[in-house]
């Protein structure tokens, strides 16, 4: 501490150079966070899938249709306990650009094979009693100012009998996530009232949810399911819920190679720009270290003050950056199309790391550079 | 160092050293086959012509620089026999360097360059001040302890580097040239100062420069020419 104010008045000695080196430090660590949260958001839904659950779809792919009675032969397999269903709807509220996933279900299966939804009481026996009833997650409901009473028109790819493809709905709910990361974008709405008003594809779903017994024994019981289906009309792909999202995701690519690539290419060039205004700090400063030799400070000392130097800087850049962050991302999504986005708590902590490894590599070769100055020549540099 | 560390006749004994720089494929003598005793508590004048040698054998003395070949000894110590990190400390406990051109942290203030040496020692922050509110008074510059370097003339920057020379209370004072950048006022000044630190509280000083009126403060004077002495070291 007592070598602060020296190390401190260092810094201070340019202030401009040291001002636009932190800003860029600081703008590498803002591109950090905001990454940070996209990867969070396209990968969030993997490391929540439940360990229980099973996704069984067409083997061909998702947009097939399975038919509902599906949902019988599954419960009987052993291993399974429950099955329900989903279809994607694909409504559209006013403006193609204002996309939320909405998925007609049967409520009491659906809440009881997903806890992580999270609806107050009353509002389930609304749901329940409420045929043209939905239940709306907290972020669309607050995207769209929707409130519990309101009744929400949506343009849907299916047709009702009446050759009418615009759904009404009564929003009787709004429900919040039990985890930080639970998705609470979509709308979830009645099967029967969709099956019975639908022109046509009458008993078919989108895919079915399965929770198992044990989830040690998932892969076993989602081959037992396959087996169930095979040579059917419909076969099956069942594969474990953190499977299927995360082939959901890769089919925008291998997102962490992505964000790793950026923000390697990013702090790459941050290490250049910071390690060369070190270094130049470092060759502005030979007859100091010099003196600081002279009057008896040890090689090891005059390191060390460069490193700490060089790591301050760095460090301090990073954490005004991961907070501006923060503060930022904490404001919500700007896109509003992302189904989570915070700056997960992991990150902070990565962030701090790359910026302390920031520091000792920029000031590494300015202190080796230090270290092997000779007082006497150096002295004469002043 | 203890007076008997210094009792067998000198505080700092070069015995027969040559000092010899490499350039390239060429081979520099700066100093050849030389000898120098320095009494405790005695202020001497090292004078030549430039490149005689002499801030070369200051260096030497002050453990900033090692001998090609013999001994320097300071205190009773073999200086040229500890390693980088114990002469660091050494210096640290021994010795105060005064350079021509201050070197003085020009980002700190008088005092906070005065209180460097004190940082590599154990004493607390309120003991620190007190040092170096002693030094500051020793030199007059008690009311411009707040001032930076760049505020501050020549001869005041040259009492702040004499203060942080004396902060850790050295036996040796090394003094390069500490008149060569500062007017005749000035420059006197800093000799009376010099000249007060050797009297009055017994340091060993010993001044390289190539000012006779500077040289005629000190009580004894050598003259070095091609790296060796040219009048008798122990007069």
């Amino acid at each position: 501490m007592k070598f602060l104010p020296l190390i401190w008045s260092n810094l201070k000695r340019k202030k401009l150079r040291t001002l636009l080196t932190l800003l860029s430090i600081l703008v590498a660590f803002v591109l950090f966070g905001f990454l940070s949260a996209i990867k969070q958001a396209l990968t969030g839904g993997v490391q929540l899938a439940g360990a229980d659950r099973l996704i069984v779809r067409h083997k061909v792919s998702i947009i097939q249709l399975l038919p509902e009675s599906y949902k019988a032969r599954m419960e009987r397999i052993p291993g399974v306990v429950l099955a329900t269903y989903q279809t994607w709807f694909g409504g559209i509220y006013q403006d193609p650009k204002n996309f939320f996933m909405q998925n007609p279900v049967v409520p009491e299966e659906f809440l009881d094979i997903h806890p992580e939804i999270v609806l107050p009481p009353e509002q389930k026996k609304a749901w329940l009693q409420t045929r043209t009833g939905a239940i709306v997650g907290r972020k669309t409901a607050q995207r769209f100012h929707w409130k519990i009473g309101d009744k929400v028109p949506l343009l849907a790819i299916w047709s009702q009998k009446d050759g009418n493809r615009t759904w009404t709905f009564d929003i009787v709910g709004i429900y919040d996530g039990s985890k930080k990361g639970t998705d609470t974008t979509p709308m979830f709405f009645r099967y029967d009232y969709f099956d019975e008003a639908r022109a046509d594809a009458k008993g078919q779903v989108g895919w079915f949810t399965i929770r198992v017994k044990d989830p040690a024994r998932a892969a076993e019981t989602a081959k037992l399911v396959d087996q169930e289906f095979e040579n059917s009309d419909a076969e099956t792909k069942a594969e474990p819920e953190g499977a299927f999202a995360q082939a959901w995701v890769s089919q925008i690519g291998n997102v962490e190679l992505i964000v790793a690539a950026i923000l390697g290419a990013v702090f790459f060039t941050i290490l250049l720009v910071t390690g060369n205004t070190m270094a130049q700090a470092v060759r502005e400063r030979t007859g100091e270290l010099g003196v600081l030799k002279a009057i008896g400070f040890t090689n090891a000392q005059v390191v060390s003050l460069v490193l700490i130097e060089s790591c301050l800087l760095a460090g301090l850049g990073g954490v005004l950056g991961l907070t501006l962050a923060w503060l930022v991302i904490s404001r919500g999504d700007p896109t509003g199309i992302l189904p989570l986005f915070y700056f997960p708590a992991h990150d902070w902590f990565v962030g701090l790391g790359i910026s302390l490894a920031l520091g000792l590599a920029t000031g590494f070769f300015p202190a080796l550079q230090a270290m092997r100055l000779r007082v006497a020549d150096a002295l004469r540099r002043m | 160092m203890s007076e008997n560390e210094t009792s067998n006749g000198a505080l700092v004994r070069v015995e027969g050293v040559e000092k010899v720089f490499h350039r390239g494929t060429e081979d520099i003598h700066v100093l050849a086959d030389l000898s120098l005793r320095v009494p405790a508590r005695e202020f001497l004048a090292l004078m030549g012509p430039s490149g005689s040698g002499k801030s070369t054998l200051l260096n030497l003395i002050g453990g900033l620089d090692r001998p090609t070949k013999g001994s320097v000894t300071v205190g009773g110590e073999d200086i040229d026999r500890l390693s980088d990190r114990q002469l660091a400390r050494w210096r640290a406990r021994h010795v105060g360097f005064v350079f021509q051109l201050y070197n003085l942290m020009p980002a700190l203030s008088a005092e906070r360059n005065v209180e460097l040496p004190l940082l590599l020692t154990h004493l607390s922050k309120a003991e620190r001040k007190k040092h170096v509110e002693t030094a500051l008074a020793v030199v007059g510059l008690s009311n411009r302890a707040k001032h930076s370097p760049r505020t501050l003339s020549g001869g005041e920057q040259q009492r702040v580097g004499i203060a942080r020379a004396i902060v850790t209370d050295p036996t040796l004072l090394l003094c390069d040239e500490p008149t060569g950048d500062l007017d005749r006022k000035a420059g006197d000044e800093i000799l009376n100062l010099l000249q007060a630190l050797n009297r009055e509280h017994g340091k060993t000083i010993i001044m390289v420069t190539h000012d006779p009126h500077a040289s005629a403060r000190a009580a004894r004077t050598v003259y070095l020419d091609k790296g060796q002495l040219g009048s008798d070291p122990v007069k």
